[in-house]
């Protein structure tokens, strides 16, 4: 038997593609660029060795920093409006339409699965305005209110951003999040309602609780997605207006690609990476905490 | 405590019982209304974006301009879907997009599976820390490897091609594609294996005879995520993507949202719908697998 499992050519010839390409497609390449986030250059310039440079050069960079800025607050109100609206709705369809949630639970899924630059183009056109207005304008219209042109300001194009992110998420999470929440026995339920514990306080004090485990992978998970934040902006509004909603990956995309700056661009790569790290260590942590408390 | 929860808990539940039917009905129905309210909003906001995209596809120019945005198309012809088609390069953006995307996934989907039985079923010294080291790749961005890769595939003359994502998409998927079968593996019983080698099956013949066919599911529903998240793609399509003629649609729609998005609607938002209707279809027939498939990747992930 342990011969047979222990097969050294089947392991090989199974295992080996995917090693093999695992290893000199991603970790030497992120051991390359970890390298390189100490040169300053590109191939055709050459590359020269700048020691930590480059990591100074970004702490003074305000254009690094604005960018290291919108993923973060981009990413923090991404994740807690994915995480609220999801478990929202994950609640929706648990406590209130029960076994009826499935047309509800599949049509919210479904902007998930559109790519990211078609929900961002068709964004830009639902709040237009000029020749073409969109839709909310012409509620805010409607309302008495004059039009907005919501991509001309940072805020509104964060604004706009944000509410695509979570218009498209939103589904996802509710489902990751409901089946988290059917994993809680109807009994602990069902004696919980017969001591007296009714709607808010069920779900403060019973349901909430019982379904931390999956929160936090659904946070870390946000986290994780929103801090690489990158399609929607772009595509929204071009990092704009300037420069003021870029995040950091376009900054990288920009420095490594636009301006040919691959030292440089590897050194903002290697801050986005630890950022992503800092996030989930901190989610761990806090939630460590939390349970050692209780 | 308990006791006296339970007698709380019940007081209430007895008046309700002695309330004539037709009240009980009436408030029923009363305590519905914000619950149908509530779904009809998140209808609204959910569909009615996707359903003016769509109804805006069959709109001409002038009717853009003067009608107000919330009127129906005054007639359903198709010149916007052609226009987008035969001026913009929407054609040749799908035809890319399929050509890096159905390879890619089949050599996600082949070699994972493969790598996950080697890594679960069989029993070698350096198997965990190998689907560790796999599961490693989960954690790092994608950007860490894009300036490397750029040097190598520049170096080696691929970046008048495809393969540069094709490679790329291909290694992406890979670790998170082998750890969730390897779990998937974990989950089929032992002796499964076992008999099959009492039977004198060989070890090899095993995974093609025993392992596959059981992960026939498993196969469909990551072979779905990952077609998704390669078709939706835009960093990597736009960062090895050297000519216009290579573009994958995303990059596509974003080239053509800059040639004409602020003068020619009508194309765009055909261009735009086309990937709605496309991705709807696809979702009517797989929306359960989809579903569960996105979710165990992003949990176990």
């Amino acid at each position: 038997m342990k011969r047979v499992f222990g097969d050294r050519k089947t392991i090989i010839i199974l295992l080996a593609p995917t090693l093999v390409l695992y290893i000199a497609l991603k970790v030497v390449p992120v051991a390359w660029s970890l390298g390189l986030s100490f040169f300053e250059g590109n191939t055709l310039r050459g590359f020269t060795f700048v020691g930590i440079d480059n990591f100074a050069k970004f702490v003074q960079d305000p254009a690094g920093i604005q960018s290291l800025w919108v993923s973060i607050i981009f990413a923090v109100l991404a994740t807690a409006g994915q995480i609220v609206f999801g478990y929202l709705l994950a609640l929706l369809y648990v406590f209130v339409l029960r076994k009826g949630s499935a047309f509800i639970r599949t049509a919210v899924f479904f902007p998930m699965v559109l790519p990211t630059v078609a929900v961002a183009l068709l964004f830009k056109s639902f709040v237009a305005v000029g020749d073409n207005q969109g839709p909310v304008n012409d509620v805010l219209n409607f309302l008495g209110l004059g039009s907005v042109e919501f991509l001309a300001s940072t805020v509104g194009t964060m604004g706009v951003a944000l509410a695509m992110t979570w218009w498209s998420s939103m589904g996802f999470y509710a489902v990751l999040l409901y089946t988290g929440l059917l994993d809680i026995p109807d009994e602990v339920i069902e004696s919980a309602r017969i001591d007296g514990a009714n709607g808010i306080r069920l779900v403060r004090h019973i349901v909430l609780p019982l379904s931390l485990p999956i929160l936090i992978s659904s946070i870390i998970f946000s986290f994780n997605s929103t801090l690489k934040v990158f399609d929607s902006l772009l595509a929204l509004n071009g990092g704009g207006p300037g420069t003021t909603t870029a995040p950091l990956t376009l900054y990288m995309y920009r420095t490594a690609f636009e301006y040919a700056e691959y030292g440089y661009g590897s050194t903002i790569a290697l801050v986005l990476t630890l950022l992503c790290l800092v996030f989930t260590l901190a989610v761990f942590r806090s939630t460590s905490k939390k349970s050692a408390e209780a | 405590m308990t006791e006296t929860q339970t007698l709380v808990g019940i007081a209430p539940l007895s008046r309700k019982t002695s309330r004539v039917p037709f009240g009980r009905r009436a408030a029923r129905i009363a305590r519905r209304i914000p619950v149908w309210f509530v779904i009809a909003l998140l209808l609204i906001v959910v569909l009615y974006p996707q359903v003016w995209m769509v109804l805006g596809s069959f709109k001409t120019q002038s009717e853009f301009l003067s009608n107000p945005t919330w009127a129906l198309p005054e007639s359903f012809d198709l010149d916007n879907y052609v226009q987008a088609f035969t001026r913009g390069n929407v054609a040749v953006n799908y035809r890319n997009s399929l050509l890096v995307t159905l390879p890619s996934v089949a050599l996600i989907v082949m070699l994972g599976v493969a790598a996950g039985y080697a890594l679960e079923v069989m029993i070698w010294k350096g198997r965990h820390a190998t689907l560790l080291l796999i599961l490693g790749g989960i954690m790092v961005p994608g950007q860490m490897i894009l300036v490397p890769l750029f040097t190598v595939y520049f170096k080696l003359g691929l970046t008048n091609s495809l393969w540069p994502l094709i490679i790329t998409y291909t290694v992406m998927g890979l670790p998170l594609t082998t750890f969730l079968m390897a779990t998937y593996f974990r989950s089929v019983p032992r002796e499964v294996f076992e008999a099959a080698t009492m039977d004198g099956c060989s070890p090899l013949k095993q995974f093609f005879v025993i392992g596959l066919p059981l992960m026939k599911n498993a196969i469909l529903t990551i072979a779905l995520v990952q077609f998704f998240s390669v078709w939706n793609d835009l960093l990597i399509a736009l960062t090895f993507t050297s000519k216009q003629d290579l573009a994958t649609i995303q990059v596509g729609l974003l080239s053509m949202n800059d040639q004409y998005g602020s003068t020619q609607y009508g194309p765009l938002f055909a261009a735009i719908s086309i990937n709605i209707v496309a991705l709807l279809i696809v979702f009517v027939f797989l929306n359960k697998k989809i579903m569960a498939g996105m979710a165990a990747g992003s949990v176990k992930g």
